[in-house]
């Protein structure tokens, strides 16, 4: 097994609203190792974002880390001061966000952006600096990047912003990426040449990344495990074959039937309920009031991460019980 | 479902005008062809999808059937009754009367519903316009299409910003059936909610049309919930349609290069299925300016001359199966 190159342990990022306290992310272990491409799914409110940004340390108002461990190659985030992450932001972790449209400054040209990467982590000439850009634009796939690196980013369009928004995230050269639905806002045939440009991007640099994404597709192109979350907790993590093959959790289970496929028709399996509040989460296992194996004893206490097999784990007190093949029948 | 059109469109346009941005003077540079020359049927009791990547016109066909905005030409015959030339010469209850067979489900509930009503007024209010149920029976009337769309009784009286996206989504739905319309056009109905809850309102929009004979104009960029809900589609491209042709049979044996690179970019749920690359480079062009001959040439990867020069034509190549592209009328 690779080493572990992120280790997230007993994660909670809790948001202090008026409300009440939103346990956005109540307890959250797993790990990404070296050069993995490590897949966080889940629907609205599930937490995948959240324990993203709280890796970077940069969760908004009202919230903020409240218990665990956040190990970096070796070195536990959660403890270091806004100071001490500095370095390992942008340089060591990066991040790419979903709406290329908001998350690149529109007062500022494509080039001033990626030049002020560079020159807040690394000492180089303005020459240097403006050699890399046009190397990494090269890189992103931005057809004349001489000339486009002089353009505002509403002169791209979707898929060129989340280009340059990759090339950003990739200036200095991380180790980890996280990509936060990197395509949700764009159409079918640009996502594909995104995916294919990160896929690309991770084999030649060599790098971790994270998927996170709500559609099963992109979890089965790009990920080689799966990290799947409900409500603020983890329910099951698995190699991506053996997810798809035999999922454990009824959760998962039921989100792989109830997306419909382009190859096949079926009948669409349907999860009853709606997502749950985070102020006042179901008690024990948070899955419990939409699941129709529950029992008592999913009432009471959650359930821990059991390993069913060779790195597969599932969060359930009833694994052991159901079949779960019946949910994914093919018709 | 009858082999009768219900509904006919017939060489529908429709431009927008561009204007150039003067300080004191505004003249028109230009125009968006948004809709260009769009014409396909659709039977009784049918679910015909309109299928295509933002900005191809698919919604703005919607609107024009409608007649939410004035076509720039072309015709819809409506069970018999050409509706453009109904709006334009009729007063007003006979508008109403050619409302109440057309409704509209939109893309977005949060922005469809007045948060300032309740849910009863708000599936009450095509009551009080078109005065088809008396005021007696308005309220067991509301019960009734609350049961039919899988919400309760007691959800009368709440606002909309107390249920979640799926709910708000089913209120949108009680309130077009409360005209007993005929035809009801779905814009993208689920693309705003979580994939466990849109094989809900997938399944719900399937099962209302069985029991009701609707008949559905489905509007998305989703692939896979087209194969899973329509019976026959339409592909657009920059406002024209490349293929139209059953739904089985399109997805099985697509024949325009564009609708086969679109099935091939949409991400299969398995990680056993074949991970193909990304065929198409570049982008959609400026509607504005369309290319000359066939619109996707400058993206195609089977283009020659020819494609530049001639508008190729929509020609059926199997029963019922009809693509605009040189290469397929040839072979």
């Amino acid at each position: 097994m690779t080493e572990a190159i992120l280790k997230i342990e007993g994660l909670k990022t809790y948001f202090f609203t008026e409300a009440g306290i939103v346990k956005a992310v109540d307890d959250v272990s797993f790990e990404v190792r070296k050069g993995e491409s490590l897949g966080l799914v889940g629907e609205s409110g599930s937490g995948k974002t959240v324990t993203a940004l709280s890796v970077l340390k940069i969760v908004p108002k009202p919230g903020r880390i409240v218990e665990g461990k956040i190990e970096f190659k070796g070195q536990n985030l959660v403890g270091k001061s806004e100071k001490e992450m500095q370095p390992i932001r942008g340089s060591e972790i990066a991040i790419i966000f979903q709406d290329p449209s908001s998350s690149l400054n529109p007062l500022y040209k494509v080039e001033t952006q990626l030049k002020d990467v560079l020159l807040a982590h690394q000492s180089m000439s303005k020459e240097e600096a403006h050699k890399r850009i046009v190397e990494l634009l090269t890189l992103v796939g931005i057809p004349d990047p001489e000339i486009r690196m002089k353009e505002f980013p509403h002169q791209f369009s979707g898929g060129m912003k989340q280009r340059v928004a990759i090339a950003r995230a990739l200036a200095l050269q991380p180790t980890l990426l996280f990509a936060d639905e990197p395509t949700t806002a764009l159409d079918v045939t640009i996502q594909a040449q995104v995916l294919d440009l990160l896929e690309d991007l991770k084999q030649k640099l060599g790098m971790s990344l994270v998927m996170i994404t709500h559609d099963m597709g992109i979890i089965a192109k790009m990920t080689t495990r799966v990290v799947v979350l409900y409500a603020g907790n983890v329910c099951e993590i698995a190699k991506t074959e053996d997810l798809y093959e035999q999922p454990r959790h009824p959760y998962t289970a039921l989100l792989l039937a109830a997306v419909p496929r382009l190859d096949r028709k079926k009948t669409l399996s349907i999860i009853p309920g709606n997502i749950p509040n985070l102020i006042e989460p179901p008690s024990g296992c948070r899955f419990h009031p939409r699941c129709k194996y529950s029992d008592a004893k999913c009432e009471v206490g959650p359930p821990t991460l059991e390993e069913v097999e060779p790195d597969h784990f599932v969060a359930c007190y009833r694994w052991k019980n159901i079949s779960l093949n019946g949910e994914n029948t093919i018709q | 479902m009858t082999d009768a059109s219900f509904i006919q469109v017939k060489n529908l346009y429709k431009y927008f005008p561009v204007y150039s941005t003067g300080v004191l003077t505004k003249k028109q540079v230009g125009r968006v062809h948004a809709v260009d020359n769009v014409s396909f049927d659709i039977k009784k009791q049918e679910t015909f999808a309109l299928v295509g990547e933002s900005g191809c016109g698919k919604t703005t066909t919607a609107r024009v059937i409608l007649n939410l905005i004035e076509p720039t030409s072309g015709e819809v015959i409506v069970d018999g009754e050409n509706i453009f030339e109904k709006f334009r010469s009729s007063d007003k209850p006979e508008k109403l009367k050619i409302r109440r067979k057309m409704q509209m489900i939109f893309q977005n509930p949060y922005g469809s519903l007045d948060p300032r009503m309740t849910v009863s007024d708000i599936i009450s209010e095509p009551f009080v316009i078109h005065g088809h149920v008396p005021k007696e029976d308005r309220s067991e009337r509301v019960y009734e299409l609350l049961k039919l769309v899988g919400l309760e009784e007691y959800h009368a009286e709440r606002y909309p910003h107390e249920f979640s996206g799926g709910q708000r989504q089913r209120i949108c739905i009680a309130r077009a059936l409360a005209v007993d319309p005929e035809f009801i056009v779905a814009d993208e109905p689920v693309s705003s909610l979580d994939v466990s809850i849109r094989a809900q309102v997938l399944n719900l929009l399937g099962n209302l049309q069985k029991t009701m004979g609707l008949s559905f104009l489905y509007i998305s960029h989703d692939l896979s919930s087209v194969r899973q809900i329509s019976q026959r589609v339409a592909v657009m491209y920059l406002g024209e349609i490349v293929e139209l042709a059953e739904t089985d049979e399109l997805f099985d044996n697509p024949l325009h290069p564009y609708t086969q690179a679109l099935i091939e970019a949409v991400p299969i749920p398995d990680p056993k299925a074949k991970n193909i690359k990304a065929r198409l480079r570049g982008e959609v062009p400026s509607p504005i300016t369309p290319p000359a001959g066939c619109r996707f040439n400058p993206r195609c990867p089977l283009a020659t001359k020819e494609c530049r020069e001639k508008k190729p034509e929509l020609t059926e190549i199997r029963k019922g199966h009809f693509v605009s592209c040189i290469h397929q009328s040839i072979a």
